[in-house]
């Protein structure tokens, strides 16, 4: 038997029972039905209605995010009534905050931008002044909060919920009052959040901002280089954006194994990386004192303090320490130096600590 | 990671990561998850919230998985091994273990059944402290779940019977058939980013790379071939808690410690410093002027993760890329080169461009890792075994045949811990880790967030054993055991249990590992980190 | 509602150990009931009086739910609080039928009364002066509720002697009263027989008995000893009751797409939300006749394979809560309720739940959501609750009026029901005359009955013998009808053809002193503060609708406001995510329709009422 189908934009498209109309037309190659609250691996609320389309026969227009698609539907993904929609949609968020984009942080990578952008929608008159009042907070050393941002998408909360399932955050109140609230309505830094960050990835406006990358650089002059997160076993993988040779912030990759997740170590504790204190010269012990050396004195005295012991006491009397901080290939040359070079067994590293 | 080498033929975490989310049933034990691996705790409470998916946790702390879990077990400290003796008495006894699988797939049966048989679960009780009905219910949601998956950390094998409690483990796995089966397994997850890494790559005393042993010969044959040297040594080594004691005995003059800091995260730590300070030579190759660096006769500066190119392996036995982000910090070296230029003056060559031609030589003399390449990880991580270039790497281990042919049932009894509370020293002390901090704080206290939530070391302890010294949150309070003390912050949690306290080992300043015991697991040599006896006061 | 629970001016106040102990109580007694959390915080509040972040601490670490669940659905729901309140909460309606009957005027003279302003407490602690959208009493509005007490019909004196009379600590016990408002039988009944409020005024409510001696629990005898569920369902579809909740669906084609679903649970929720502005008629049902409801419901049980009944009440309807809640114990006593019903291994228990002031929580899936414990969001449909409802199992949710017609339709038949009415709407009806007419009422009637009858046999007439303007059908979010459709049958089809609705069978009955600006702004200001929020065209649109009608109401407008009113209206009718945002701007559109030159009139500065604030 072959699959149902439907018809999108007057082309017929195969689909799978239960799959949604998003699903099938990005599967199909369709890109035309925008989308913000949407969220990859998390259930679509179908609540921003930005993913509007039509479906001949249906009294009112449907999100094509959370609607199951049903042999035989006719869907208009674009035509004057929906794209009427979207746009108001979009009038009506520009409306709803202060979505001023020149110090925005989300300059650049906003979802609302790119939304005003493609269907020219400008602020509207009827828009809050700038001066209307909005919640901020600003209060602890990771994360803040601009509310005038916020667009109640409530991805923050699926990110929370569902893909951390941290489960500190909600939607609280009611109608246009609604805001993210943690426990008590309470700042972060006193709420149940544990800073994973994951909100902060997952807002597609400048509503949630990670502290240390406030100003430091747009996204276009940003590079990105994933690597692997350096602290606990799970391997994360972390996009690093980096700016002059510096890291701005991090942000989980769309891999495995973390699928875009990370914890407060790896998102917010990279700043050991330039930290003031690094060690930037060898040191040697002089007089029962540490003291700079240049790298040959340094070394030098390694290998012949090593070469000295070994041809004294034996090589059974020298230990090493490799790490389960460096990388597979620095284990791999330290335990060969140490049986090959050095001709002791003795290489152990923290695994039992 | 002895025990399950011993009872399947590896070592490693069985499954993998994603899996957790389709197991029927997660058994965690000795694992905070939530707070030492927050990414996996993720998967496991969307197994539980999402999935519908049944999670038993046995542990005696109030963690934050309790929360989520369909059954908690609240053991006492170190009676891990009576729990799931009791849990094996109750499947044997209802029949709900897989006897095809015991038949087929595992050796020494009947000396299990022997020992477990006096593990009824009201005796168990009478150990662990957790009632019987709850033995019972565990052990048939356990049995009974379609795959199920074991999972643990430091909590089972910090104690001087820590391989046994692993053997345990891997009975209970063995028993329902739970291992070599999607969703299934004995997943023990690696604390820190290498370890499996460091492993792998024969960061052991008694294996090359690939867990080759040192003492065969055909494996040191291939090595000095490779490596264009004769006479390897043909011994086992040292382990870091074996060498710290030998420096007194003058079997160990010289130390050359890569990124380690052993002077917050030993057992015992005024011993451990002490022991040190006797070395004659001690070299400490770091980012940071550590407390052990503090100690050493040279410092070498490397460089962070950030600076670097190179792999890693997690927790899954994945192999993932490490990237070089940002330049070198000026005056530091990358690690491998640091190696290789005291190896050049100790007369010995190693003239490799680039971390990716020591990956190279890696793949050649490693089976496991053969298969792997930079190019083939540029996309995404790959698990080994991978043994050929065409071989997608695995995804979970032991699927039809363990790797040591048959799996091993080992007989085990519970035994109490080396240091058990009496009159002098009333409390249990555990030692853990916080979110907020990672081993000794060396990277993490760098980090102004990190430090704004956690900025100091914590005594967590339960309201009834605050109210009974007179103890009120946030007063100062002294840690004291027969080998040390530590003044730090009370913490009235609920996550504590009633006469036991717990203080995470992060803080030089108050370094749990003053009070810790140096007891070993006779096989894996890991000190007892989970368990030892204290006092407690007012500061 | 807005602002810091942490950040407010008001210290929280300070719990004794005996006030914990009661609170760690109703904890402990909820524990293991699902959807517990609205309970648990109702119970609490009404023993502590608010829900300071201690106390959410507490019942989210007891009920093991999240801390910020707990506050996400607190602080959806009007009737909670976390800050202390007087120990007189005075709800002002302030409802589009209370606003045309002149609330406004009286709130201003409560203020002045009390020397406080709104959300404020007298300095004496007695009285909290709070507004609220709808009390669901307009047959006496003006009108507020103290506590759970409502007074009605409401003049300057009589506000005064009210608050006297509190003052001087004569406050009426609500158990104690007989209804909450009227009586009805002292209403002008119709010739006809009554089929739902047959026993209402002449029964007591509270005495199982009264209702057995009437034939009660005749018809579920009926059904479960001689019937089919099938054959139930097939004698509801028969007799084409149309789901009086408002949208009119059937009742028996309901029910038939649950019966078939083998699964080992379902459920039945009887919607007693009535949150509809204009609607009182499930109050009365319930208040006078609680086992009619009952009986129905376990019937509905049998028939679609349900063993567990809900009843949702809206949070202000104390007496139907308290009427139920005896009516349930009694039926269980009498064995009409429980285990092996009349012998058979049929079982059926029903709970009641109660919202707190949330109007969307009518919307079944929102009330459904609201039951679970959460805030009420409605869901996305398709899935039905009929497949998929209550803790994702089938459920089918009625209306209280339509669960109370069908132990007539097992006792006397299908037909004889479908015989009544009309063909497009069968049975009988209960219609709400309200508004402008001399005795505002309600109605049992045979489906069919035309609005200038309604209003001249049943209302009494025009009051004060003014000029009929104009008539809200159905509820706050139907159309408005002009004369043209007072000979109109009062059915759903004849009505929409018109652009009214019978929806809940309201019909607010305006004369001509009412401006048409300042109605819609009244319906406008009932909306932004009901909309839950969850989508964007209705969150953002209800507010948009609100301040640009308040500045064409305060003489502000600008040329293009009525274009861009009726642009948005358009976004929220196609794009809204429930019926809610689609039919908010539905009383708009038919305001304009009818009467777009008031609407330019105000644009252009003047009000010729003379009730904006134009000037």
């Amino acid at each position: 038997m072959s699959n149902p189908t439907v018809t999108i934009d007057g082309r017929a498209v195969e689909f799978q029972p239960g799959q949604t109309i998003l699903d099938i037309a990005r599967s199909a190659g369709i890109f035309t039905i925008p989308t913000l609250c949407y969220m990859q691996g998390t259930n679509p609320t179908g609540s921003c209605r930005v993913c509007v389309v039509e479906v001949e026969g249906w009294r009112t227009l449907v999100t094509a995010c959370s609607t199951a698609a049903t042999p035989n539907m006719v869907i208009h993904t674009e035509n004057p009534k929906v794209e009427a929609a979207r746009k108001n949609i979009i009038e009506l968020l520009l409306a709803s905050g202060n979505h001023n984009c020149l110090i925005c942080e989300a300059n650049g990578e906003c979802e609302l931008q790119a939304l005003a952008y493609r269907y020219q929608v400008a602020t509207p008159i009827y828009a809050n002044p700038p001066g209307a009042k909005y919640y901020y907070e600003d209060n602890n050393s990771m994360i803040v909060r601009d509310f005038s941002k916020c667009v109640m998408c409530g991805r923050c909360v699926r990110a929370c919920n569902e893909r951390q399932v941290n489960l500190a955050i909600q939607i609280g109140y009611r109608g246009h009052h609604n805001k993210i609230v943690g426990k008590c309505d309470y700042p972060y830094i006193d709420s149940d959040c544990v800073f994973c960050g994951s909100c902060v990835q997952a807002c597609p406006v400048g509503a949630l901002l990670d502290k240390n990358a406030i100003g430091q650089g747009r996204p276009w002059e940003r590079r990105t280089v994933r690597t692997t997160c350096p602290y606990c076993g799970v391997g994360c993988q972390i996009d690093l954006h980096v700016k002059g040779g510096r890291i701005i912030k991090a942000m989980g990759a769309r891999a495995i194994p973390n699928e875009g997740r990370l914890c407060v170590k790896g998102r917010f504790g990279l700043g050991f990386v330039d930290h003031p204190e690094r060690l930037q010269t060898p040191m040697v012990k002089k007089n029962g004192r540490l003291q700079e050396a240049t790298w040959d004195e340094a070394l030098d005295l390694v290998a012949s303090k090593l070469k000295e012991i070994k041809d004294q006491h034996g090589p059974k009397t020298i230990g090493g320490w490799c790490s389960a901080r460096i990388t597979n290939e620095e284990n791999y040359v330290f335990q060969k130096f140490m049986r090959a070079v050095v001709g002791t067994n003795n290489v152990d590293h923290c695994a039992r600590l | 990671m002895a025990g399950l080498a011993a009872s399947f033929g590896s070592g490693a975490m069985t499954n993998s990561i994603a899996e957790l989310e389709d197991s029927d049933c997660i058994l965690v034990t000795g694992s905070n998850t939530t707070e030492n691996h927050p990414v996996i705790a993720a998967r496991i409470k969307r197994a539980v919230l999402y999935n519908n998916k049944t999670l038993i946790v046995i542990e005696p702390r109030r963690i934050d998985l309790v929360k989520h879990a369909t059954l908690w077990l609240r053991q006492k400290p170190g009676t891990d091994i009576a729990v799931f003796n009791g849990m094996m008495h109750v499947i044997l006894k209802e029949n709900l273990h897989d006897a095809a699988y015991v038949a087929e797939r595992t050796e020494n049966f009947e000396a299990l059944k022997e020992t477990v048989a006096k593990y009824t679960p009201e005796y168990v009780e009478q150990i662990s402290g957790v009632p019987a009905a709850d033995i019972i219910k565990a052990a048939r949601l356990f049995a009974q779940a379609g795959a199920a998956s074991l999972v643990y950390c430091m909590g089972i094998t910090q104690h001087t019977v820590g391989t046994d409690n692993v053997k345990t483990l891997a009975n209970l796995a063995m028993l329902t058939g739970n291992v070599g089966l999607w969703g299934g397994g004995v997943n023990p997850l690696r604390g820190q980013n290498n370890v499996q890494g460091a492993c792998d790559m024969g960061g052991l005393p008694n294996v090359f790379s690939g867990y080759q042993v040192v003492t065969d010969a055909n494996n040191r044959k291939k090595m000095e071939e490779a490596w264009g040297v004769t006479g390897l040594p043909d011994y086992v080594g040292m382990t870091m808690t074996e060498m710290l004691p030998a420096i007194k005995k003058g079997d160990i003059k010289a130390l050359y410690i890569v990124g380690e800091n052993p002077v917050v995260s030993d057992a015992d730590l005024n011993h451990a410093i002490k022991e040190l300070k006797a070395l004659d030579f001690l070299v400490v190759q770091d980012i940071f002027l550590t407390e052990t660096a503090q100690l050493a006769d040279v410092v070498l500066p490397a460089v962070t993760f950030a600076e670097k190119e190179g792999t890693f392996s997690n927790t899954e036995r994945r192999v993932a890329r490490v990237r070089q982000a940002i330049p070198p910090l000026a005056g530091a070296r990358q690690d491998w080169q640091i190696v290789a230029e005291i190896s050049k003056r100790l007369g010995y060559a190693m003239d490799y461009q680039k971390p990716e031609d020591i990956f190279e030589e890696i793949r050649k003399v490693t089976p496991s890792y053969a298969g792997i390449t930079y190019k083939r990880l540029e996309s995404a991580g790959i698990q080994w075994p991978c043994p050929t270039e065409d071989h997608p790497g695995t995804v979970f281990l032991h699927k039809d045949k363990f790797a040591r042919g048959l799996g091993a049932f080992f007989a085990i009894e519970h035994k109490d811990p080396a240091e058990m509370p009496d009159v002098d020293y009333p409390l249990y002390l555990t030692t853990g880790r916080l979110l907020y901090h990672y081993h000794t704080g060396t990277m993490s206290r760098k980090a102004v967030g990190l430090v704004e939530k956690a900025p100091e070391c914590m005594v967590e302890i339960s309201d009834l054993d605050a109210a009974q010294y007179g103890i009120a949150d946030g007063q100062q309070v002294r840690v004291k055991s027969r080998r040390g003390e530590i003044t730090a912050k009370a913490q009235i949690s609920p996550k504590a249990v009633p006469g036991t306290v717990f203080v995470p080992f992060h803080f030089a300043e108050a370094a749990a590992n003053l009070l810790t015991i140096a007891a070993l697991d006779p096989v894996s040599k890991i000190p007892e980190y989970k368990v030892c006896a204290v006092q407690i006061e007012k500061a | 509602m807005s602002g810091h629970c942490h950040g407010i001016s008001v210290p929280p106040p300070e719990f004794t150990p005996e006030q914990w102990a009661k609170i760690d109580s109703i904890i402990e007694c909820y524990k293991d009931v699902p959807g517990n959390l609205m309970p648990v915080l109702q119970a609490v509040q009404e023993a502590v009086g608010c829900l300071p972040p201690a106390v959410q601490d507490r019942i989210a670490q007891g009920l093991n739910v999240p801390g910020s669940d707990v506050f996400g659905v607190m602080s959806f729901y009007s009737m909670y609080t976390w800050r202390p309140k007087g120990k007189y909460v005075i709800r002002f309606c302030e409802s589009p039928p209370c606003h045309v009957s002149g609330s406004d005027n009286l709130l201003e003279f409560m203020k002045a009364e009390l020397g406080v302003p709104l959300n404020h407490t007298t300095k004496d602690k007695l009285f909290t002066l709070e507004t609220t959208a709808c009390l669901g009493v307009c047959e006496v509005a003006p009108a507020m509720q103290i506590n759970e007490v409502v007074h009605g019909n409401l003049t300057k004196d009589k506000i005064r002697q009210i608050l006297a009379d509190y003052r001087a600590g004569k406050a009426p016990d609500y158990k104690t009263l007989p209804y909450s408002t009227n009586d009805f039988r002292s209403y002008k009944q119709s010739p006809a027989e009554l089929v739902l409020l047959s026993n209402v005024g002449v029964i007591d409510p509270e005495k199982v008995d009264d209702y057995v001696a009437k034939g009660g629990y005749e018809a579920l005898k009926k059904a479960v000893t001689t019937m089919t569920p099938e054959q139930v369902v097939e004698e509801v579809k028969t007799a084409g009751i149309r789901g009086r909740g408002g949208a009119g669906f059937p009742a028996g084609l309901k029910w038939s797409f649950t019966r078939p679903l083998d699964v080992p649970q379902k459920y039945v929720i009887c919607n007693l939300d009535e949150g509809e502005p204009g609607t009182i008629k499930d109050r009365y049902i319930v208040e006078g006749d609680p086992h009619k409801v009952l009986e129905g419901m376990a019937i509905a049980g049998f028939a679609v394979g349900a063993t567990k009944g809900f009843i949702y009440c809206r949070g202000e309807y104390y007496l139907c809560k308290h009427r139920l809640n005896t009516a349930i114990e009694q039926a269980k006593a009498k064995g009409y309720l429980g285990s092996n019903l009349f012998g058979t291994t049929f079982a059926f228990d029903i709970e009641v739940r109660s919202g707190f002031g949330c109007y969307i929580c009518g919307e079944e899936t929102a009330l459904i959501e609201s039951i679970e414990g959460k805030r009420g969001y409605p869901r996305a449909k398709p899935p039905f609750p009929g497949v998929e409802g209550l803790w994702r199992k089938p459920t089918i949710v009625n209306n209280v009026e339509t669960l109370a017609s069908v132990p007539a339709i097992i006792a006397k038949g299908g037909e004889w029901y479908k015989g009544l009415g009309t063909p497009d709407t069968t049975g009988t009806k209960i219609y709400q005359v309200i508004g402008h007419v001399k005795t505002p009422q309600i109605v049992e009637v045979p489906v069919g009955i035309t609005l200038r009858e309604l209003i001249d046999t049943y209302g009494g007439g025009m009051k004060n013998g003014k000029k009929f303007k104009m008539c809200q059908t159905g509820g706050a979010s139907a159309g408005i009808v002009t004369a043209e459709a007072l000979d109109v049958p009062i059915e759903f089809g004849a009505m929409s053809k018109v652009g009214g609705a019978l929806g809940s069978g309201t019909m607010l009955v305006m004369d001509e002193s009412v401006c048409a600006v300042d109605f819609a702004r009244s319906v406008a200001v009932f909306f932004a503060h009901e909309s839950c929020g969850q989508c964007t065209p209705c969150r953002e649109g209800t507010v948009q609708l609100l301040r640009t009608l308040t500045r064409i109401w305060e003489g502000q407008g600008r040329p293009g406001d009525l274009e861009f009113l009726e642009r948005l209206g358009q976004t929220m009718m196609d794009a809204s995510f429930c019926p809610l945002g689609q039919t908010a701007p539905a009383p708009l559109f038919s305001l304009l329709k009818h009467f777009r030159p008031e609407f330019e009139d105000h644009v252009s500065g003047k009000c010729t009422h003379g009730v904006c604030r134009t000037t």
